[in-house]
């Protein structure tokens, strides 16, 4: 069955913006764009801010789950803010997620690349970070202003993450 | 729920236009399935991905995603779009003849 409403056209376009750079703050947005593209329509991923760590180079292979500031972990912040907390509740998770067969950031990336949609950098931030298109996995086409992610997104609809 | 015929016989799909009997589906069907979806023909590729989907649903109950297809059908991701370019876990399991995949990845 489907959960579209009689009378409702489909989604045909997503542009999603991916603006955290925490495991939980990187998933949702690569879910739904490869989501996207799974289920045939066009979709564009702008990252910004601290999402730029999901299509670095090198920060990419270390991404981390938040363990400080976040209720939902269900562990008093002080603990959370121990060293090594951080990597531990990551491990766990990523193990999790290797059991139910979720790919990991870079090869999530990696994957999303092969759909076809787009991946882009958000030139404040890029400028801000000091960093350069060389700093960026190859999956990224550019680095772009926001003026020119509204032309992307001309036409669907705008997710913020 | 509507019935349709593809290659001659009388088949009920869902409102998706997914087969409600993945049993009564033919490769013939599929054929002139595709054509109307704008593959003008099927590929070893194409095959190779439906076979695939036939055997993972009728083993496991569900089809395979595009994750899963990339990984173990002999396809891979970037391919798998450009044989099934309207989504490939949908289209090619509608094609295929089994209900769309559950599953998010």
């Amino acid at each position: 069955m489907s959960f579209r409403a009689e009378g409702t056209e489909p989604i045909t376009k997503v542009s999603i913006i991916i603006s955290k750079g925490s495991l939980e703050g990187i998933y949702p947005g690569l879910i739904m764009a490869n989501g996207a593209r799974a289920e045939g329509m066009e979709a564009n991923l702008f990252f910004t801010f601290f999402g730029l760590d999901a299509i670095h180079k090198q920060r990419i292979e270390h991404i981390k789950v938040a363990t400080v500031g976040n209720p939902a972990m269900h562990i008093p912040t002080l603990l959370g803010g121990l060293p090594g907390m951080s990597a531990i509740a990551t491990h766990m998770m990523n193990k999790k997620m290797g059991d139910l067969d979720i790919p990991s950031i870079p090869e999530f990336i990696e994957m999303i690349g092969d759909t076809g949609a787009g991946m882009y950098a958000c030139k404040a931030s890029v400028d801000m970070f000091d960093m350069t298109k060389d700093d960026f996995v190859e999956q990224v086409q550019d680095i772009i202003t926001v003026g020119d992610f509204y032309d992307l997104a001309a036409g669907g609809q705008i997710i913020f993450t | 729920m509507s019935t349709t015929t593809y290659a001659g016989v009388e088949v009920r799909l869902n409102d998706e236009g997914f087969f409600e009997d993945p049993t009564v589906w033919t490769r013939d069907m599929a054929v002139e399935m595709a054509a109307a979806d704008g593959i003008l023909e099927l590929t070893p590729q194409h095959w190779t991905v439906l076979d695939f989907m036939r055997k993972e649903f009728f083993e496991k109950g569900t089809g395979p995603t595009v994750r899963v297809l990339g990984k173990n059908s002999g396809v891979d991701v970037k391919a798998l779009y450009q044989l099934f370019p309207k989504g490939p876990a949908k289209m090619a399991a509608r094609l295929a003849g089994i209900p769309k995949p559950k599953g998010c990845i």
